[in-house]
Formats: C-alpha cells, sequence, structure tokens
C-alpha cells in the first residue's frame, strides 16, 4: 500500500434490471459489475467509502431488486449497508435528481452500468450525467488500475480482448459493461440486513419518455458473417480475424452537415432507414 | 486395608465423573435451545440403544459381540462394584456372595471383551483412529482384571487377607487407573466419553423419528429444519460451533471415532478434502476450543499431500468454524464436498447426523457470506429468475413433450396420479426416460396428469446447497400450485423431488395448503401397476444386470425393495454390486456437488462405474436423473445406463385394442366427471 494512495469516495449508480428470459426484477448485471468494481478497489484502498445510488419510484419489485446489490456487501468492513434511494414519482427523469445529488455528495469517482436493462436502456444516462456535472466520462471499463493524487489509471477493453490504459482526473464518471469482472454473490441475509434510505428525489415528468410507445425490445438481428473455408484453421482464422473495415471511410475534418450525410447515406445502403 | 480404600476410590472416581459430567453438559448447552421432550426420551433410551443402534452395531458380527461383552460386563461391573464394594454389601452375609459372584461373572465377562477390542487394536484398520483410543483394551482390561482379583476375597474363594499390602496396593493402583479411564474419563473427555455423550444423544437425538417404535421401523424425516426467514434477527445457518442446537453438539461428542463413515465416504474415497469422521472431531475441538492437533486419525484428503497436516486448523465454540482468511476449524471446501449421500449417517454407530450439520454450516456461508463456490450462484440466480437450475425458458419445460398430447392438470382438475416431471424435462437425456415412463403409464391406463409449465423446481439443490430462502421461495409456491388442484398421489421418476415433496414441504404448509402429499418414486408405482395385473412384460433377452440404489431413494427413504420387484417382474437376473442396498456408493451428483465441483484426485461416477464393472455387468438400472447423467458421463464406461422406466417400456406388451383412458379423451368429458 503506497501511502499517496488514499481511501476515495465513490459513488455507484444501479438500476431495477429485468432478467432476458422471465423478465423478473432483478439486479442489473452491468451495474452490479459496476458495484464489483467498486468493492474491489475498496478491499484496494482501504479508507474508500461506496455510496449505492437509485433514482425511481418504490415498489416491492424493484426494493427486492436493489436489495440484491446490498447482498454483495456481505464482506465485513465494507459498511455497505445502506442504499440511498431519491425516490421519483413513476414516468420521472432521473437525470436531474442524480445530478442534484452528485454535485451535491461530490464522490470523486462514479460508477455505472452502460446500459439499463430496463426502460428507455438508451446508454446516454451517463453522458448526460456527466454533460450536466462537468465531468471527464470513460465508458466500457475494465479496471481500475491505480488512483494516485486525485487521478485514476484506468483500463479501457476495446474489442478483442484489447486494453487501452487511460488516465483520468478525478472526479470522473466509468461505465462499464461486459467486459469488466463478472459481480460476485448476492447473499440473502445482508440483502435483507440492508437499508433503503429513502429521499425525495427531483421529480421531472421525463416529458419525451411519455410520448414514447414501450415494447419489450428484441435481439437485435446480427448480420450474418459468410465464411467460406475448407480446413479448421480457416475457420478459427476467419473467426478471430478483425472484421475487415473494408468499406469504411474515415472522415476527418468535415463539417458536421457532411458528416450526417455521410452518416445518412450508410443507414440508407445497411437498409436501416428506407423510404 | 481394601475394605477402607475401595469405598473412598469409588466414591472419588464417581464424584470426579459427575463434576465432570455437570462441565460437559455445560459445553453442550452453549449450543442453541432446542426443545426435547427428556423423560420420553430418557424413556426410549433402552430401546434406541437395544434395537436401533445394535442394528447399525450388529452389521459387523465380531464388533458387535465384542461390545456387548464389554460394554455390558462394564456397566453391570460398575454397578455391582458400587453396591458390593462403595456401598460395603459385599460383607453383608446374606447378600455378600450373590452380588459378588454376579460381580465376578461381570467383570470377567467384561475382560473376555476387552481381549477382542486388544486383537482388533492390534492391527487396526486405517479408518480407526489411534491416539488415546490405543490405551483402551488395556484400561478395560485394568479395569476388569483388578475389579474380578479384589472381588474374590469378597465371595471367599480367597481369604480376607490373602497376599501382602503390597500387593493390595498393586491392585488398587490398576484399579485406579481403570477407574480413571472408565468412570473420570467417562465425562472429562477420555475414549469413553462415548458412552456418556452417546447415551444421551440416544436420548435427546434430534431427530427422534428416525428410531424404529413398538409399531414399526424407523420414520422418515429430512434432518434439515426450515429456517425462519420471517424473523429478521433469525440467525441463517451456523457460524460458530455455538451455533449449533445444543443436542447437535452432544451428538458430535458422542463419535467413538470408528470411523465407519469414513469408510463408506464417497467424497473422502474420491480424495476430496472431506472425512466425516474428522469433521466430526473438528466440531468436537470447536466445542471444547483448541486445535485439532491431537486428532489421531485419518485426516481430511488434500491433492498431492497424502491429507491435510493436523494441528493448522483451531476455533472454539465462539470463533468461525470456516474462516473469511487464512484457516478456522474446517476449510470451507470441505463443507462443499459433501454429496449428502448420507451413507456416513446410515454407518455411524452412534446415529450422528453429519449431513445436516453440513447442510446448516453451508446455510451461513451461503445466505449470509455469498460464497457458494464455483457455478453455483449462477446455479441459484437462475433458479430464482427462472425456476430451474438450468437458466432455461419456464415457458419451455414441455417442449420435449410436444407430441406427446399430455393431459395438462389445469385441463382436469381431478386425476389419480399427478406425475411430476422435475428438472430433468429440460435434460435431453432425462427426457427419454420421461418418455418412457409416459409410455408405462399409458400402457396401464393410468388416469394421470402433469402441471405442465407451472411446475417448478422442487428446491432440492437449492437448499442443499444452503440457499433456504430460494427453497422456500420455489416450495411455497410449488405448494400454492398444487393446492389448486386434486390428485390421489404425485409419481415422480426423480428421488430428489420425491424425497422433497414426501418429506420437506410438509413443514411449510400453510393452513390452506397442508403441503402432505403422499408421494411415490416411478419404480414404486410401477412395480404397485404390476401387481395389480395392469401391466405385461415380455421376457427379458439382454445381458447381466445390475441395479445402482440411488441415495435419496434408498437411504433417505427407505425404497430397496420396488426397483428390484420391477426387474425381478422383467425377468432380469440381478448381478448385485458389493456396495447396494443401503450400502449403496453415490454416483457423485448429490449435494449440488456437480455444480461446487470440488477437485479430487478421482471422480465418485469413476469408482461408482468400477463397481459396475466389478460385477460383469452389461447395464446398469438407475432409477434416478442425476444418477443417469453422472454415470453416463463417465468415460470409457463398461456398461450401458439405463433407467427402469425405460427397461419397463420396451419390454411392455401392450394390452389389446382397449379404448384407451387417460390418453385421448377430452377435457370436457373429465370435467363433467369432477362435478358429478
Ligand atoms: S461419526 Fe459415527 S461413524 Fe464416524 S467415526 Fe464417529 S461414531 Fe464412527
Ligand atoms: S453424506 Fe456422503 S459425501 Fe457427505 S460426508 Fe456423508 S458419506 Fe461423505
Amino acid at each position: 500500500m503506497r501511502p499517496e494512495q488514499q481511501g476515495i469516495e465513490m459513488a455507484v449508480l444501479v438500476s431495477v434490471g429485468r432478467h432476458p428470459i422471465t423478465g423478473r426484477a432483478r439486479r442489473a448485471d452491468q451495474d452490479a459489475r459496476g458495484l464489483e468494481l467498486a468493492l474491489c478497489l475498496e478491499g484496494r484502498l482501504p479508507g474508500s467509502r461506496i455510496g449505492l445510488l437509485h433514482a425511481g419510484p418504490r415498489s416491492e419489485e424493484s426494493e427486492a431488486a436493489l436489495r440484491g446489490y446490498l447482498g454483495m456487501a456481505a464482506d465485513a468492513g465494507t459498511g455497505l449497508n445502506t442504499l440511498t434511494l431519491l425516490e421519483q414519482p413513476e414516468g420521472s427523469d432521473a437525470i436531474p435528481a442524480l445530478a442534484d445529488h452528485l454535485s451535491a455528495a461530490m464522490p470523486q469517482l462514479v460508477i455505472t452500468g452502460t446500459r439499463a436493462e430496463l426502460g428507455e436502456g438508451s446508454g446516454l444516462l451517463p453522458y448526460a450525467l456527466a454533460e450536466r456535472l462537468g465531468w471527464p466520462l470513460v465508458n466500457g471499463l475494465a479496471a481500475v488500475e491505480k488512483v494516485e493524487n486525485g487521478v485514476a489509471t484506468l483500463l479501457q477493453a476495446l474489442p478483442r480482448g484489447q486494453r487501452r490504459r487511460l488516465q483520468v482526473r478525478l472526479p470522473a464518471i466509468i461505465c462499464v459493461d461486459a467486459a469488466a469482472p463478472a459481480a460476485r454473490q448476492s447473499a440473502f441475509g445482508p440483502a435483507r440486513r440492508g437499508e433503503l434510505e429513502a429521499t425525495p428525489g427531483a421529480a421531472e415528468l421525463d416529458h419525451e419518455l411519455a410520448g414514447w410507445q414501450v415494447a419489450p425490445a428484441r435481439k437485435r438481428p446480427k448480420r450474418l458473417k459468410i465464411i467460406r473455408a475448407a480446413s479448421a484453421r480457416d475457420r478459427f482464422k476467419a473467426a478471430a480475424a478483425k472484421a475487415e473495415g473494408g468499406s469504411g471511410q474515415v472522415l476527418e475534418g468535415v463539417s458536421s452537415e457532411q458528416g450526417a450525410e455521410a452518416i445518412f447515406t450508410l443507414l440508407h445502403e445497411e437498409g436501416v432507414l428506407r423510404s | 486395608m481394601l475394605e477402607t480404600l475401595l469405598p473412598i476410590l469409588i466414591i472419588t472416581a464417581l464424584a470426579l465423573a459427575v463434576i465432570g459430567a455437570w462441565r460437559r453438559i455445560r459445553l453442550w448447552r452453549q449450543g442453541r435451545p432446542s426443545a426435547v421432550p427428556l423423560f420420553k426420551g430418557l424413556a426410549a433410551l433402552p430401546r434406541r440403544y437395544l434395537v436401533d443402534l445394535h442394528h447399525v452395531v450388529g452389521r459387523d458380527k465380531v464388533i458387535s459381540n465384542t461390545h456387548v461383552a464389554t460394554a455390558g460386563g462394564f456397566v453391570a461391573a460398575a454397578v455391582l462394584m458400587i453396591l458390593v464394594h462403595g456401598l460395603g454389601l459385599g460383607s453383608s452375609e446374606r447378600m455378600g456372595p450373590v452380588l459378588g459372584g454376579l460381580l465376578l461373572l461381570a467383570s470377567a465377562t467384561m475382560f473376555v471383551g476387552s481381549l477382542f477390542v486388544a486383537k482388533r487394536r492390534r492391527n487396526p484398520p486405517a479408518r480407526l483412529s489411534r491416539g488415546p483410543w490405543m490405551r483402551l483394551p488395556k484400561s478395560l482390561m485394568a479395569f476388569s482384571l483388578s475389579v474380578f482379583l479384589i472381588t474374590l476375597p469378597t465371595v471367599g474363594v480367597l481369604p480376607q487377607d490373602a497376599g501382602s499390602w503390597v500387593l493390595a496396593l498393586i491392585l488398587s493402583a490398576v484399579l485406579v487407573w481403570g477407574l480413571g479411564e472408565m468412570v473420570f474419563g467417562m465425562t472429562w473427555g477420555g475414549p469413553m466419553k462415548h458412552a456418556f455423550a452417546g447415551a444421551l444423544h440416544l436420548a435427546f437425538h434430534r431427530r427422534a423419528e428416525r428410531f424404529s417404535t413398538k409399531h414399526g421401523g424407523g420414520g422418515r424425516s429430512t434432518g434439515l429444519k426450515a429456517l425462519d426467514l420471517d424473523d429478521e434477527r433469525a440467525p441463517l445457518g451456523v457460524e460458530k460451533p455455538a451455533d449449533f442446537t445444543w443436542n447437535q453438539l452432544l451428538g458430535f461428542d458422542a463419535c467413538v471415532q470408528c470411523g465407519r463413515c469414513e469408510a463408506v465416504c464417497p467424497a473422502f474415497a474420491a480424495g476430496q478434502p472431506l472425512n466425516p469422521k474428522k469433521l466430526i472431531q473438528d466440531m468436537v475441538v470447536g466445542l471444547a476450543g483448541g486445535s485439532d492437533a491431537k486428532y489421531a486419525g485419518s485426516p481430511h484428503p488434500s491433492q498431492g499431500l497424502g491429507g491435510k497436516p493436523v494441528g493448522e486448523h483451531h476455533g472454539g465454540p465462539h470463533g468461525p468454524i470456516v474462516a473469511r482468511e487464512g484457516t478456522a476449524l474446517v476449510d470451507a471446501e470441505t463443507l462443499w464436498a459433501c454429496t449428502t449421500c448420507r451413507a456416513c449417517v446410515e454407518e455411524c454407530p452412534m446415529m450422528i447426523e453429519h449431513v445436516d450439520a453440513i447442510v446448516d454450516m453451508r446455510r451461513f456461508l451461503t445466505l449470509e457470506r455469498g460464497e457458494t463456490p464455483n457455478k453455483a450462484p449462477e446455479v441459484l440466480d437462475n433458479l430464482i429468475a427462472t425456476d430451474n437450475p438450468g437458466g432455461f425458458a419456464p415457458g419451455s419445460r414441455m417442449n420435449w413433450a410436444a407430441d406427446l398430447n399430455l393431459p395438462l392438470i389445469a385441463d382436469l382438475q381431478q386425476v389419480d396420479v399427478l406425475l411430476w416431471l422435475g428438472d430433468g424435462a429440460f435434460d435431453m437425456r432425462n427426457q427419454r426416460t420421461l418418455r418412457a415412463l409416459v409410455k408405462v403409464l399409458r400402457a396401464a391406463e393410468v388416469d394421470f396428469a402433469v402441471l405442465g409449465n407451472e411446475e417448478r423446481d422442487s428446491g432440492d439443490v437449492a437448499r442443499r446447497l444452503g440457499d433456504e430462502a430460494t427453497f422456500q421461495s420455489l416450495a411455497k409456491r410449488n405448494i400454492a400450485t398444487l393446492a389448486k388442484y386434486r390428485f390421489q398421489q404425485i409419481v415422480t421418476c426423480d428421488p430428489h423431488s420425491f424425497h422433497v415433496l414426501g418429506n420437506e414441504y410438509g413443514e411449510l404448509g400453510g393452513p390452506g395448503a397442508p403441503a402432505r402429499y403422499d408421494v411415490r418414486h416411478h419404480s414404486t408405482y410401477i412395480a404397485e401397476l404390476y401387481d395389480a395385473g395392469r401391466l405385461a412384460f415380455s421376457p427379458w433377452k439382454g445381458g447381466r444386470v445390475t441395479y445402482h440404489d440411488p441415495c435419496y431413494l434408498g437411504r433417505y427413504n427407505g425404497e430397496y425393495e420396488a426397483p428390484r420387484r420391477v426387474l425381478e417382474a422383467l425377468g432380469i437376473p440381478l448381478n448385485e454390486m458389493e456396495r447396494s442396498g443401503f450400502r449403496s456408493r453415490c454416483c457423485g451428483g448429490g449435494g449440488g456437488a456437480p455444480i461446487t465441483d470440488i477437485p479430487g484426485e478421482r471422480r465418485i461416477p469413476d469408482m461408482r462405474m468400477n463397481d459396475v464393472k466389478e460385477t460383469g455387468a452389461e447395464l446398469v438400472a438407475v432409477g434416478c436423473p442425476q444418477c443417469t447423467a453422472m454415470l453416463e458421463g463417465v468415460v470409457d464406461k463398461t456398461a450401458e445406463v439405463r433407467d427402469i422406466a425405460e427397461l419397463v417400456a420396451d419390454a411392455i406388451v401392450m394390452p389389446s385394442a382397449r379404448p384407451r383412458r387417460g390418453e385421448r379423451c377430452s377435457p370436457g368429458s373429465r370435467t363433467e366427471e369432477v362435478v358429478s
């Protein structure tokens, strides 16, 4: 333990997840990975503190799911036995409530999953928060290597197991996805004992959401990779190979209109947009 | 001189024994309260000892006779000795010779017994503990011989003043040794402790229903007691030795270190880090506080080391059993290696309940620490989210039977037989068994139905993995579902579901849903159908066959006969394995062991397949989806694995083309029957 590695203040944003097959409420996989990351970091940086934060309505179902996160803190000494619930009416926008709370609490590191399993699931929340708070954001995080003198060294996951080392000044927001280590087991006892500390959160109705139609998400169609390979070796090579960016183009120094035009054309070519 | 010395010695030994007993009882009472009927228990003690305990001990005739001679001789000699030498009745004119004569007889019997004990200790098998146990035969001899000799003058065989005072002194010294071991040591922790603790354990046993009564054999029960999950302060499982109930602690203390459990434990044989005897001794260490350095038996196996070294583990009644870091009393992997096969419980002459203790400790690890090893957290999450361990869509439970037109109980509301499918419905191998069973039921024109997608996992695996919360959640929902329908009995081809539905749900039923079901294993049901003349078989033409008893059918539920009866009806001569019936060796599939997958030196199913091979059988008949999966998974196996239902289905001679009820009757017509 080097002396300059001091404990830090972390906030983990957690949401109510939804099981992909049965649709039952559960701890969301990515958020749970976020908490796992925080718990590991806390183990390495003694004196760190984790705050669990959720904004949304309180219901029996969501409470059971949120308690799933508290159940992960079974290890003695974490002191993590409360979850702050910014209680909002159904259909409210979580972003203002979270931003208010975070700017008041001023944690050094905010950890969140990349995308919610329920509701909009656009993955925009971390970005909107970062914009409001004016903090840097790193996505696709695989590990936090160290935190020294207010600077965190992070490993960002890139496709095919590649990693990029980044340094970011705190406070910052980091999002994790399936590349982060899997979450530990949630234990029944601590989950049941943990407390949900409810405070009223900003109740701004999400007007846009109100106008939307919500349907269960379906699996996105995957583009078929056609492999013509004679031998197992070729097949393996094809499977492991980088996606060929044959027809792609890199646009640099173009105006936003030109960029939009290029994207528009591509979407047409791919058949995403039809007119 | 002896006349004055003897009463003093005897009274002193007794007084010390009483103090020791009080101290020992205080150790046990550190445990949690558990209500037992004190007087009823004590009253039942003789029967439990003479019938149930000797039923187990009697499996080894030599040891049984040795024990009868030694223990019987000792008890008689001790009582008579108190009368004759302690209270001085030996010198009374009329009683003296009679009592003295009896005492001579008792001590002589005990001496003969101790000769056999000594003989066994000459070259003791590995399962026996050494250490203080090695001196026991000598102590037994010291006691019996000295009592015999000091009694000789009483009956007038020798004159009162025979021999010199030197001889008397030597004799007293030997007697002190004997008394020390037999009376003092009984309550102060010597090998004879087993007699004191064992007797009380029999009287205050935690699972009293396992003992026979005048009216019949022992009852079937789960040893697992449901946790109170509604009370937030109720502890979840056992963290420290003091978290066991006091009669569990008493039970551990009764262990004689005979190692019978060790000899039959599949995990031990596979070189996994579990020796049930050592585990019980670890608990005794915890109960009294200290380290296991004095343990003198085989240790918990460990890969490459030839066994975990003793002396490294330590603990106390209020310290943790499993350490978060480092070592405490036992390592977590020891607890997770158990397949809950109950072979140890079946063999234990002291009626100790290893499995329940292990699950109690697992409960704490799972429910409080969230430390269920390996794939287990995933399985538990699946059970919570999808009601089956594989994480399959609950709506796909009946996919295997898409072409079978199975009647749903939801349509019929009332049937004779509810066919419980179990999670085997998701497993391609077990689906073959299920299809075979359906064929049999139809051939016998049984009025049956299935729950279909309303069925959930029974909760067996969750419970054995210590996740009582998930078990109770599944169980309560299943009970609520079952309460909606009317049926005479539940038939299942899964002994685990059988056990859980039949013996574990009862405790969880509510006022509206009593949760007492008449559950039958398919082999039992098929045997009944056959006996009722509802099935006819073509003669068996295959080769040599052996039968593997599933633990949850045999040892847990005492059903050894029906499967054999069915095989006999099929005309199949059985080549029994050496370990069959109540001694059957586990396939390795129970207790969540394939999920927690604690490494060992061998695999349990491989060892079982070897047992099969030794009989020369080309086919092994089984009656459990777990056993099927485990045995089929053996590489290079020498025998085919078939479920009894499959064998029956293959041999069935279809009844002449009568219209078959139960197969194609429309829901409408059934509903009318219900109404009428
Ligand atoms: S637990 Fe039972 S079987 Fe095992 S050594 Fe002790 S007394 Fe013998
Ligand atoms: S139940 Fe079976 S595996 Fe477990 S300790 Fe007893 S004999 Fe060994």
